[in-house]
Formats: structure tokens, sequence, C-alpha cells
């Protein structure tokens, strides 16, 4: 966390990481290993408040803003959708709100996980970049209030 | 039109594989292998030429053109009626509406049977195995009536308890709505019992046939219920075609659904009359391509015959059951004496979705969730399953690849 990377450069690393497995299932296995050493989420954030609810699994996501950046904690009760979020945090906790909102993703399409962002009720992932990004914009609408005040 | 499905009557899986060109295709670099068929069966040749000859040869607007053309599309798309008619062996072609799908169907009840006869303190009664869309439609006209909706519990097999039943059933229900097929579980329901005590305590009943139509013999005047609904795009035939069968005396006295062009006798600014059944409930322009195509669907099944279809669909089911047991921390959900070929499970420790992205990466084609069956889930206990469900198509080899596939996806996910 002291050596943040920048969205544009952890997008990088995770094609290049991606780039190394020759087969689907290696992809799969990698993202399943992601998804068993997500840090455990703060039980604070383990609340019905905090579910993304997509149709078949439930994602918990946990936010908070120190020195003007958002980080990101999350969990959910399904292996897969748990590895793809932990791609997502590694993208994109740390940073700035503005980057965060701007950020296109590209990267999970170039590591062929694009049909778990694609607008099926199936998933909760797209819901999961929906809400991320809405809680950088809550920040920075706040940050922006404070700074008029 | 004549409709020719090409096919040899009585069973050769080789040939039946042929008539479906959608098999073919490969999923992930893997041949497709589609077990949810309990979603949508896929489409035989005979379905997609006949979608393609109405609109290459006979696309016209039906009922009220004097030209060749409307005739032709007319005579199609009432043929296809009795065709549905002798299908389900109702007495009278009127008896039968197209609609958009169940949903529609049991919907069109609803909103007009139903406002029409519920009232204040009356109950409906359905099971805790519906389909959402045999729930909620009753749950808004229960709202709005001050109407209860009671529910038929559901046993640890997976089968509705019918001394519950016997017991909710009373003078002041006027409704039974229940599933003939589980689409979360399998299993067959004694429709006929659960019309026969309705009746006695004199209530109106409806069977959603959406899953049953496909498997089961359907005769609806032997059954006795008042109301069927089922979709033809279970049944081979294209999306968007649903039946409403309704016994024709209560069914004339229903007022009407939409109001539109079609369903009319006579139209006035002060007053208006309505056309006689079935085109009361069909107003607008129908879905004409579907609903022609749905007769070829019907030649397609004529011709492997149910019997043979049932029972390949239930040596697929066996087969499968007794495979699946095999696996350790594997749970099926759904054991109930009488089964149609789907089967429902869990694996300990391991969500259904996992396994579904997992099993979608071998090619192999399940559904996972809650199926549309919330509180049957919950009556579980569980956030959902993965559903196989097979057809006239499907293979034991698929089902071996498939539980391959399977143990290696617990393995990965373990």
């Amino acid at each position: 966390m002291n050596e943040v990377k920048s969205i544009a450069e952890s997008e990088k690393e995770i094609i290049e990481d991606f780039s190394l497995f020759d087969s689907w299932d290696e992809k799969y296995e990698y993202i399943i290993e992601l998804g068993k050493k997500l840090p455990l989420l703060n039980p604070v954030y383990r609340t019905d408040d905090h579910i993304v609810k997509g149709c078949q699994s439930t994602v918990w996501l946990g936010s908070s803003f120190r020195d003007g950046k958002v980080f990101y904690e999350a969990d959910s009760d399904a292996i897969i959708v748990k590895g793809l979020i932990s791609l997502l945090i590694r993208i994109l906790s740390g940073h700035r709100p503005d980057e965060i909102i701007q950020a296109q993703l590209e990267c999970i399409k170039v590591i062929g996980m694009a049909s778990h962002l694609a607008q099926t009720r199936a998933n909760g992932l797209l819901a999961m970049v929906k809400q991320m990004k809405n809680d950088a914009l809550a920040y920075q609408l706040q940050n922006q209030l404070n700074q008029a005040e | 039109m004549n409709v020719t499905s090409g096919i040899e009557s009585g069973f050769d899986i080789k040939d039946i594989r042929q008539h479906f060109p959608i098999l073919q295709r490969q999923v992930k670099g893997k041949p497709l292998i589609y077990f949810d068929n309990a979603a949508t069966s896929q489409k035989p040749q005979i379905v997609l030429d006949a979608l393609s000859n109405y609109y290459g040869h006979y696309n016209a607007n039906i009922h009220r053109g004097i030209h060749t053309l409307a005739e032709e599309a007319t005579a199609a798309f009432e043929e296809t009626r009795d065709a549905i008619r002798d299908f389900i062996h109702a007495g009278h072609r009127e008896e039968i509406i197209f609609t958009k799908g169940t949903t529609e169907s049991i919907n069109l009840v609803a909103y007009t049977w139903g406002r029409a006869n519920i009232q204040d303190g009356d109950e409906i009664l359905i099971s805790n195995m519906e389909h959402h869309s045999n729930i909620v439609p009753w749950q808004i006209l229960c709202k709005e009536k001050n109407a209860l909706l009671k529910i038929i519990p559901v046993n640890d097999e997976g089968e509705l308890d019918m001394e519950a039943y016997k017991k909710l059933i009373s003078h002041k229900t006027k409704l039974v709505s229940v599933v003939h097929v589980s689409n979360a579980l399998g299993t067959i329901n004694p429709v006929k019992d659960i019309i026969r005590l309705a009746h006695q305590a004199g209530a109106v009943v409806l069977i959603d046939g959406a899953q049953s139509a496909v498997h089961l013999d359907i005769d609806v005047a032997e059954m006795d219920c008042d109301f069927f609904a089922f979709s033809m795009h279970k049944l081979f035939g294209p999306t968007g075609v649903g039946i409403l069968y309704g016994k024709k005396d209560i069914l004339e006295n229903m007022p009407p659904f939409m109001g539109g062009g079609e369903m009319i006798k006579e139209v006035h600014f002060d007053k208006t009359t309505y056309a006689s059944l079935p085109y009361k409930f069909e107003a607008g322009t129908p879905n004409i391509a579907d609903v022609n195509a749905c007769k070829a669907a019907l030649v397609f099944i004529d011709k492997i015959g149910k019997e043979n279809l049932r029972q390949h669909e239930n040596e697929l089911l066996a087969y499968a059951t007794r495979e699946l047991k095999k696996i350790d921390g594997l749970h099926i959900i759904g054991n109930a004496k009488h089964k149609v070929s789907v089967i429902s499970f869990i694996v300990d420790k391991i969500h259904p979705q996992d396994l579904g992205i997992l099993l979608d990466n071998s090619g192999i084609a399940v559904r996972t969730g809650h199926h549309c069956t919330q509180p049957l889930m919950q009556r579980f206990g569980i956030p959902g399953t993965v559903r196989a469900s097979f057809s006239v198509y499907n293979t034991t080899e698929e089902i071996d690849t498939f539980v391959l596939a399977l143990k290696k996806a617990i393995k990965m996910l373990a």
C-alpha cells in the first residue's frame, strides 16, 4: 500500500500475468487462487447495507477515504467472483476518486473475462464496478463540499 | 401449410441430433453440451425452415385481408390453433388462446378472471414450488382485492404435501394455481387429485404446464383443469408463443384482457362490443411467424412420439442421477418419486455459480441460481442449485463428459 501503482500500471501487470497462461483452466485456477487469498472483510462491512446484489452471488463491498484516496475491501459467497473482485481492488484501491471514476478497466476484456462484466442478470460484478465508482463519486463530492466550506 | 419433419418415425438419437443445427457448434473450443432444456429447448431445422418459409413466401397480416397471402397466413395460423387443440386434447378450438408465453397466460387469468371473481376475504392457493410467474400475479391480485394467498408446503423430497393441501382447501378457496412439473426440481405433481379436490370445494384450477407440456401427455379434458398455461419455446418451437387453454364457458364470461384491434366486434365511442372467442383475448397483430412455426414443432414431437421421447429422457435421468450420486459432497435437491429429466444439485462449500462458470468453460450449458423459485430455495435453505435438464437430443456420452467436467470443477474449487 506504500507504493501504489497507477491504474494503468496495475492493468498492464494483470495483462502480463494472464499472458503466461496457456489455457482457460489455468486462468480460472489463478482467479480462484486470488479469490481464496483475498483478505478477510472487515466485519463492519458485512451488513445488508454493503451488499451489491447480483442475481446469483452476493458481494459485500466496503470503502474508506483517506488522504484524498479511496480504499476498498470486499467479499463474495462465490469464489470466482471473489477472484475477479480481487483484481478490481488491485487496480482501483488507493487511487483518487477522479482516477477511479475514469477507469475503463480494459484489462478485464484483454484477459478474456469481459463476459463476467457483461449485462447478464447472473453476475454481480458489473454492479460491483458501478458501486465502486459510485463510492468514489460520493467521496469526490464530499471532498469538494469540504473544500468549499 | 403442409409440414414434413424429414425424420423417420421411431427413435434414432443420431438422426434426431442431426435435426438440430446448433448441436454442431463449439463453445469455448469444445463441442456444445446443452443441458439447459428446462429454460428453453433447441430448435429443429423444420422449425427454422417454417420461420423462413413464412417470411419468404406468405408474410401477411391475418384475418382481415382478402388477398392470397393473407388467406394463406390466416390458414396457417388457425391450423396451428387446431394442432395445439389436438396436442392438449381440448374440446374446442376457441379454448386455445395465443399469448407471448406462460407468464402472459397466467397474468391474463389474474387480470381478467381474477379481477372479476376474487373478492375481499377470498383465498387463492398456490404451492411452495411455484415459479415467480405463478406467485407474483396472485400477490398483486390479492393485495388489490384484500384476498389471502395460501401456500401448499413441500416436503424434504420436493413433493407437495397433499395432506396439508386437503387441510388448506375450503369454501373460501376460489382459485388453486399450481405447477404441473417443478422447473427447479423436476417433481411431477398429482394434478388430477389436486383438481378433483379443488372442484369439490368449488374452486377454479389453473395448471402451470410450462415444464410438463414437453415431457408428459397433456389431456386437459381428462385432467379437467379450468386453465392450462404453457410456452412453445420449451417444446422445440420459437420464443414468443404462449398458450392459454381455458374452459369455454369460463372464458366466455371473462372480461377482455387488452383492448385494441382484432378483439372487437364493433367500436362506437359510446359502446364497444367484443369479438367472440378466442379473438376476444388476442388484441393486436399476433406473433404470426412464430405461431405458424409452432406447427412444425408439434409435427416434430409427433414424429418422434412422446412415449419414445419420455423413455429416452427417463433413461438419461436415471443414468445422470446414478452417476452424480457417486460424487462426494454432492446433494440432489428434489428426490420425488415422479420426476421429469431435471436434476438440481448442490455441492458442499461450493457456490453453484462457480460450478456454472467452470462447466461453461468446458462447453457445458447448465443453469445455476434460484431458477425463479426463490421461496423454494428458501424452503431448502440454499441460495440456489446447479440444474441440468435433459432433452431428446442429449446422450449418456454427454452425461459422462459432464460428470468428468463437474469433478474437475469441484477439484479446482475445493
